[in-house]
């Protein structure tokens, strides 16, 4: 028996008849073909799945897609912008924070939710931030380097047009 | 994993929840944060017929302290209870746990009501209002009653709500001049659940004690209250005698069993050490330190 549900994913408003225990995560890699979310342990412990919904980092195998209704869901497909990749993205090619690749689109959203609440942490505070996403590769020095470096690169771009704004009044 | 098929409701006020319950009974189940309520549906250990998710429900959000009562609503997740500046400055033993509760993820939805009504003997949240010696209030459709934390858990994953009720408030007496707390947890890795747990809250009075609680997770059935080793405290000095003799009536009471974990003896030993150093860094707060 379907539910009629409009979730607005990456900006774009989709809708859909769904099953009520459909889960989130099935909602967008099997409705929507956004394959980029992935489906790690499916019992929610390992963080792969992780997409924002309104902002908040939530496990979409652990959220009814029903739940999603009227919110806002950001998946991996959603971080470029104009063929440009999002600077945390563009961190994580630069610093090798990437070894399989599987845990990244959770470990990248969960990062940009940090960085968006805290422009400068420390190694600690990442480490804590992301202790719900698990890398089977273990490459996490390479990951705690890449969130680093995408907060240097997004507190740049940040004060940039800050700065000329300044300049011009 | 697909959960077995089940109706969905979202209803917009309590009232039409607690309805919804009264029509489904025992296939009715209350979905909050759902970071437990999801994995047991998936696994197939639950499944109702009905859910009623109360996130739709406006204002069941909330922490405030009014008429002497610290007032916790169903809504109330783990991530704002670790952010919240009056737990961390009044109610040590929350703000203690709240950041080691699961990992950050699933502190985002996770609420503090949905926990203690899971009821998991591992759960964290149930100790802790067992030590603040809090009052759960169940709401149905033909009323609202109150139950102690104490009265509240019958067992593994077993309480006092029945189906058609809904855990609406936890209540817990406003902290007074001179209160400390504190948790202590042991765990493997973030995440997982905990090899033991001790919840202190400690009240002082004119130097001497005037109660103290101690909570147990993960050494019996279900969340234990340490009876004895409370009353061995009332109205004594804070030494290191009466410290020793708490954490040995702590460790008496546990009742815990071996696993991947830990063996009988090393679990109630973390009992002893952790109710030793809980009431020392709870008394250290109540005095205005740490």
């Amino acid at each position: 028996m379907g539910q009629a549900i409009t979730v607005t994913v990456n900006g774009e408003k989709r809708s859909a008849e769904v099953e009520p225990r459909l889960l989130l995560v099935h909602f967008l890699r099997e409705k929507l073909r956004l394959t980029g979310t992935h489906i790690g342990c499916d019992t929610t412990h390992c963080g792969a799945c992780t997409v924002l919904v309104d902002g908040t980092p939530v496990k979409s195998c652990t959220m009814l897609a029903v739940q999603a209704d009227g919110q806002q869901v950001t998946t991996v497909e959603g971080l470029v912008a104009g063929g440009v990749l999002h600077p945390i993205q563009a961190a994580f090619k630069e610093e090798h924070g990437l070894q399989c690749g599987f845990c990244t689109p959770g470990m990248m959203l969960t990062s940009i939710a940090l960085l968006k609440e805290n422009q400068d942490p420390s190694d600690d505070e990442i480490r804590w931030a992301l202790s719900g996403n698990i890398c089977r590769c273990t490459g996490y020095m390479n990951i705690v380097k890449a969130v680093k470096s995408a907060a240097v690169q997004m507190k740049a771009a940040a004060e940039v047009p800050a700065a000329t704004a300044a300049a011009r009044s | 994993m697909l959960p077995a098929p089940f109706e969905y409701h979202a209803p917009r006020s309590v009232d039409e929840a607690l309805d919804l319950l009264d029509q489904f009974g025992d296939e009715g189940k209350v979905l909050a944060g759902g970071q437990s309520l999801i994995p047991l549906l998936k696994l197939r250990f639950a499944s109702p017929g009905h859910l009623v998710d109360i996130n739709t429900i406006k204002d069941l959000d909330f922490i405030e302290e009014r008429d002497g009562t610290l007032r916790i609503g169903p809504l109330f997740r783990h991530k704002a209870a670790e952010r919240s500046s009056l737990l961390a400055s009044r109610y040590h033993v929350m703000a203690d746990a709240a950041p080691q509760i699961a990992d950050p993820i699933i502190r985002n939805r996770g609420t503090i009501a949905g926990s203690v009504a899971h009821a998991d003997p591992s759960g964290d949240w149930g100790t802790v209002l067992l030590a603040m010696d809090a009052d759960l209030i169940l709401r149905s459709k033909k009323g609202t009653r109150t139950v102690k934390a104490r009265d509240f858990f019958s067992g593994p994953f077993s309480t006092a709500l029945e189906p058609t009720e809904i855990l609406s408030e936890i209540r817990i007496p406003a902290a007074k001049p001179m209160t400390g707390g504190s948790y202590l947890k042991l765990e493997r890795k973030v995440g997982d659940f905990a090899t033991v747990a001790v919840a202190v809250h400690l009240v002082m009075d004119d130097g001497k004690v005037g109660s103290a609680g101690i909570g147990l997770t993960a050494v019996g059935p279900q969340n234990l209250k340490a009876e004895k080793a409370e009353a061995s405290l009332e109205g004594a000095r804070l030494d290191d005698a009466a410290i020793k003799q708490a954490a040995a009536l702590a460790a008496e009471a546990a009742d815990p069993k071996a696993d991947h974990r830990g063996s009988v003896e090393y679990k109630r030993n973390v009992v002893r050490v952790f109710t030793e150093r809980g009431l020392k860094r709870a008394y250290e707060r109540a005095r205005g330190g740490g």
